[in-house]
């Protein structure tokens, strides 16, 4: 009797809760007040949600940064996050929240692609300005005017490596070793391939495994016996890290080429001595002495405790420019909102400059850095251009990350670093040797 | 040649994890008939205590073999206790009820443990340090062998060997297996069964943690989640070997472990790309059992009337 | 009254009933009343997540198999109709244009859940009829182990979108969601209480003793397997095509986990029980979402950072307090006069 109307109480009470509440969320007004609601979304219980951590502290340091200030016009930029435990059900069902229930004037997220197409037409069709800081497929901009992006797109991404492993390392031939279940990793594992294979290269063999395993000498031990001169590895810190000690321990000792999803602190307190003779294409160096840079990266580790990797800062951008659009509209009305978001030009962000191109796909140099697990850093290697883009003539006005006054379209020079590199923040704690 | 013995010490290695991390699914089964779904997360909870001993101790920074034994001997001891706390507090109260009910407050409990280290510890993968050096051997051609693959076939032979003498040459061994045999009669010879069965359920996590601690040796990243896949397999292999048979969960993760790096490294010349990985296992699991239903060592008992 | 007219009448105010719901979820609202689209979404959820608990109570709760993997199933028809939608879809749609769009997406869409619903049924006689004669935990383990196969091959079909996602033309809405939970539950409904139903109760009962009595157990449970796999296929069809997006995350094994929760949280082998269930499961972990902060001193504990380990926490207390679900194998409206029965001589029920 006692079981009976406990769990009765218990199952009435909580669906109780959820009409009381829903109710109340139902009735609030959009906010006029002095706060401007943002949606953010991402996963922070699920198989990726080291990712949604990273994007949502990367958001929340720029709002804080930018309320420090005096807030957008006057008004606070207030979060709301909800978690979609990294599902495309979830991230739809959440975007929906946000914009019906919270009524939030933009949404910023997703870090996986997938989760961005499944989510991306709820804002279309409600006419919500989206921003994805690291959704990385170019159909998830396709969805419509109101979704647009702040990282490179896998095309540019996967060529800028494919040139700097044929033009700067020599190399003739490649191995890839991808991770099957990412939507971002089987992108850069095409347009690698393709870009390669234009360059008179030839991609031997072709692994893959998938998210979170933990054992890839099998994939290894087969590329071994073909003895490629690279290895392109187009995965997440985590995992690289863990085929990066791998290969060693097997003996293979060729390059590995990476992309953005490398760069995490972690990196080399995971891989250690084992990510020497290692490349990756990336939005921005952290050795950049530009002072942008030089305080998100300050200001983000004293805050979190460790130092932001590429889905941080470009969250961190996505905020910034989200923030800048809405003081350009005058204010939060959707469809300036968006005609502002998309005419983001020169944006100096710390990913490099943002410029939005007619598919609302931002435009910007990549930078390929080498890394050094001595110091537990990485170092700027070359600027890649992409086509059409002009580098710019000095970089004393620009916080492109062009260091190279001198660099060149599509092939540039390789430099060595400046003195100011040597100031370097991004220093893991207890590197192993 | 030398390519097929690298993927065999390859295979062999993350096999003994499996085999560890088995060993307690198939005890916990065979006694209470429970798939204790939480296991494999016992499994992530004894890598982190080991993280937090061996970063407390500051054994992360000097390594030696006393640092090591410590750190792996803390975690399995910790594990143990929470495994037990968990019997007492999850499964004791729901030990008579049907099938159904133990299945979802094991699945509970998982869920409970990785959402709380998610919420406790952050979901951003940790670095687990290296406690004892590593060198690479090469035994022949190009095949070579790390310290950290020595250590964990080592251990996980040691391991088992104490918990075959502890069920076989033991009086709480004896207990464990009349009570695996038949709860009530053990009971009425005045077997205490709550008792056996909670050592069975620290002997199964301090196993698991050991595997958790040799894993981290082996590939050093650990995050909340890391025992959901890993703990899958090794249930597979419990069930693979005849689950509630010892051997049989030791043979079962070995095998398993192997098929599945001769998959990734040989699938592609049969059409069997590498992203099957994970399917191998499930695959072998299915073909078995409808050869032999009770698995590989198992026996097929004969259901009463 | 006669019966037919008594299930007439009840059918008629439920289409109706879902019909104004439908028109409420619609942007220009019924009457001026509306629901938005998150609550909207919820609804159908609740629809959905009830033609799937209803179907696997059917195998688990009613035939006492042990199936843990329905997930497989619902991704089998979820693909296989979003296939044939973007392959024949718009072409079926022009060519029957003469109906109007709303009608020809609709006939669309029932065609859509046929196929679904077949291959769903096909898959699930394929991998029940060497398996059922598995037992218990052995069955459970297979049925896990042939969903997490049925996703990695999906994972791998470059054809259906791999590991980007496969977008699914939108025909679904609530009112169709809901006309297929109401068959479906009525369908099921029907088979337990009928010559076969009985046939199933008695092997969950006791296989041996229904064997001796005549029942042809293997058949029953092949039939009552594909039966189930099939309505989880119309699950999937139908949340392919609301959704209009697919993706293999979407079917990984915790999604069986939750519809195993969703039967014993409501109580194995209740038609209402399952139905309970899957509004609870739907329901619970957003109504989480709005867990306030709490402050103490300098310190804010987000709650609502903390509700997946609510939800655990509930779903650990529920099986110690009420080990059989809420409703047990009782129904609805019995457990409820017996609740008041009892109510009066206190303590009646055990």
């Amino acid at each position: 009797m006692t079981r009976v109307f406990l769990s009765l109480s218990l199952i009435f009470s909580v669906l109780f809760t959820f009409a009381c509440v829903d109710k109340g969320a139902n009735t609030a007004v959009a906010p006029t007040g002095d706060t401007i609601r943002i949606g953010v979304y991402g996963d922070t219980t699920g198989a990726t949600s080291s990712f949604g951590v990273s994007t949502k502290n990367g958001i929340q340091l720029a709002f804080e940064e930018i309320n420090a200030a005096g807030g957008v016009n006057g008004k606070k930029l207030e979060m709301i996050f909800e978690d979609d435990q990294g599902t495309p059900e979830k991230a739809k069902t959440v975007i929906s929240k946000l914009i019906n229930q919270d009524k939030v004037v933009a949404v910023l997220g997703e870090v996986a692609s997938s989760n961005s197409l499944a989510a991306a037409p709820v804002a279309q069709e409600a006419k919500i300005p989206m921003i994805t800081p690291s959704s990385t497929n170019p159909k998830v901009t396709e969805v419509g005017d109101y979704i647009s992006r702040v990282c490179f797109i896998d095309p540019f991404q996967g060529s800028v490596m494919a040139k700097f492993a044929a033009n700067t390392l020599k190399a003739k031939t490649a191995a890839i070793l991808g991770d099957n279940s990412s939507d971002y990793s089987k992108g850069l594992t095409q347009f690698f391939e393709e870009e390669f294979t234009k360059l008179g290269g030839k991609v031997i063999t072709k692994q893959t495994y998938a998210q979170r395993d933990q054992d890839f000498k099998g994939q290894l031990t087969a590329m071994r016996g073909q003895n490629p001169d690279v290895i392109y590895i187009p995965g997440y810190y985590g995992e690289v890290a863990i085929i990066a000690r791998q290969a060693r321990e097997l003996g293979m000792n060729m390059p590995l080429l990476g992309g953005d999803g490398w760069d995490s602190p972690d990196l080399f307190k995971l891989g250690g001595a084992a990510l020497k003779n290692a490349y990756i294409s990336n939005h921005y160096s952290a050795d950049n002495p530009a002072p942008e840079i030089q305080n998100f990266v300050k200001t983000y580790t004293a805050k979190f405790g460790a130092a932001p990797d590429s889905l941080a800062a470009l969250a961190y951008d996505s905020a910034k420019v989200l923030a800048d659009a809405i003081k350009r509209a005058g204010g939060t009305d959707s469809s300036k909102l968006k005609e502002a978001i998309n005419a983001t030009k020169g944006f100096a962000g710390v990913t490099g400059t943002i410029t939005l191109d007619g598919s609302r796909n931002a435009v910007k140099p990549a930078v390929v850095l080498e890394l050094a697990p001595a110091d537990s850093k990485f170092t700027f290697k070359e600027t890649i251009y992409p086509e059409g883009m002009t580098p710019p003539a000095t970089t004393a006005a620009s916080n492109s990350n062009a260091m190279n006054s001198n660099s060149n379209m599509m092939n540039t020079n390789t430099n060595m670093n400046s003195a100011a590199a040597n100031t370097n923040t991004n220093k893991a704690s207890n590197a192993t040797k | 040649m030398d390519t097929f013995v690298q993927q065999l010490i390859n295979g062999l290695t993350i096999g003994s994890i499996y085999a560890l991390i088995a060993l307690g699914y198939t005890m916990v089964y065979g006694i209470l008939r429970l798939i204790n779904f939480a296991h494999g997360d016992i499994y992530m909870v004894g890598a982190y205590a080991g993280f937090f001993i061996a970063t407390a101790m500051g054994f992360a920074v000097n390594p030696s073999a006393f640092g090591f034994v410590v750190t792996l001997v803390g975690a399995m001891a910790i594990a143990a206790a929470l495994g037990m706390a968990i019997e007492r507090f999850a499964y004791r109260p729901v030990r008579k009820y049907s099938k159904m009910t133990t299945l979802i407050t094991a699945i509970g409990m998982s869920l409970l443990i990785e959402y709380l280290f998610i919420f406790i510890f952050s979901p951003t993968p940790r670095s687990f340090p290296q406690l004892l050096p590593v060198e690479n051997f090469t035994l022949f051609g190009n095949a070579t062998i790390s310290t950290s693959q020595i250590m964990i076939f080592v251990i996980s032979l040691l391991l088992m060997g104490l918990l075959q003498w502890i069920i076989y040459k033991t009086k709480i061994g004896k207990a464990m297996r009349a009570v695996s045999f038949n709860i009530t009669s053990a009971k009425l010879m005045g077997i205490n069964t709550n008792f056996v069965i909670a050592f069975t359920f620290a002997l199964g996590s301090a196993l698991a943690a050991a595997g958790g601690v040799l894993t981290a040796q082996y590939n050093p990243k650990i995050d909340p989640l890391m025992g959901i896949i890993t703990g899958l397999k090794a249930f597979v292999a419990a069930v693979l070997g005849g689950i509630g048979n010892i051997p049989g969960a030791v043979l079962g993760g070995l095998l398993i472990g192997a098929a599945e790096t001769l998959v990734v490294g040989y699938g592609s010349y049969v059409g069997i790309p590498s992203t099957y990985r994970d399917a191998v296992a499930f695959a072998i699991l299915i073909i078995v059992l409808l050869v032999r239903p009770a698995g590989l060592l198992g026996s097929n008992v004969q259901e009463k009337v | 009254m006669p019966s037919w007219v008594k299930s007439l009448i009840i059918g008629i105010v439920v289409i109706g009933l879902m019909y104004v719901l439908n028109a409420m979820i619609s942007s220009s609202g019924f009457f001026g009343m509306g629901i938005n689209d998150y609550q909207g979404r919820l609804l159908v959820f609740i629809g959905i997540n009830i033609i799937l608990a209803t179907s696997l109570n059917l195998i688990n709760g009613f035939t006492g198999q042990f199936s843990i993997g329905h997930a497989g199933f619902m991704a089998v028809g979820a693909y296989a109709s979003a296939y044939f939608s973007n392959t024949y879809g718009q072409g079926l749609v022009n060519s029957l244009s003469f109906l109007g769009e709303t009608g020809a997406s609709s006939v669309v869409l029932i065609i859509a859940v046929a196929v679904g619903a077949l291959v769903a049924a096909l898959m699930g006689l394929v991998v029940g009829i060497p398996s059922l004669r598995l037992k218990g935990d052995y069955l459970a383990i297979v049925t896990l182990g042939f969903a997490e196969i049925i996703r990695i091959v999906i994972l791998n079909i470059d054809a259906v979108g791999g590991a980007t996602g496969y977008q699914v033309p939108g025909y679904a809405n609530f009112l169709w969601v809901g006309v297929f939970a109401v068959i479906t539950v009525v369908v099921i409904h029907n088979i337990v209480k009928s010559d076969s139903g009985r046939a199933l109760i008695s092997i969950r009962e006791d296989e041996l003793a229904a064997e001796a009595m005549g029942v042809n157990t293997t058949r029953y449970k092949i039939i009552s397997f594909a039966i189930g796999s099939a309505f989880a296929g119309v699950a999937g069809v139908l949340f392919a095509h609301y959704n209009k997006f697919l993706h293999t995350n979407d079917f990984q094994f915790i999604r069986s986990f939750e519809i195993i929760i969703m039967i014993v949280i409501g109580g194995m082998g209740s038609m209402t029980g399952a139905i309970l269930g899957a509004i609870i499961v739907t329901l619970l972990p957003e109504a989480l979402r709005y867990l306030p902060d709490l402050q103490i001193g300098g310190t804010t504990i987000v709650f609502a950072d903390l509700r997946l380990v609510i939800f655990a926490l509930i779903l650990i207390l529920t099986m110690i307090i009420r080990p059989q679900g809420i409703l047990g194998t009782t129904e609805l409206g019995t457990f409820l006069k017996r609740f008041r029965r009892a109510d009066k001589n206190t303590g009646g029920l055990k």
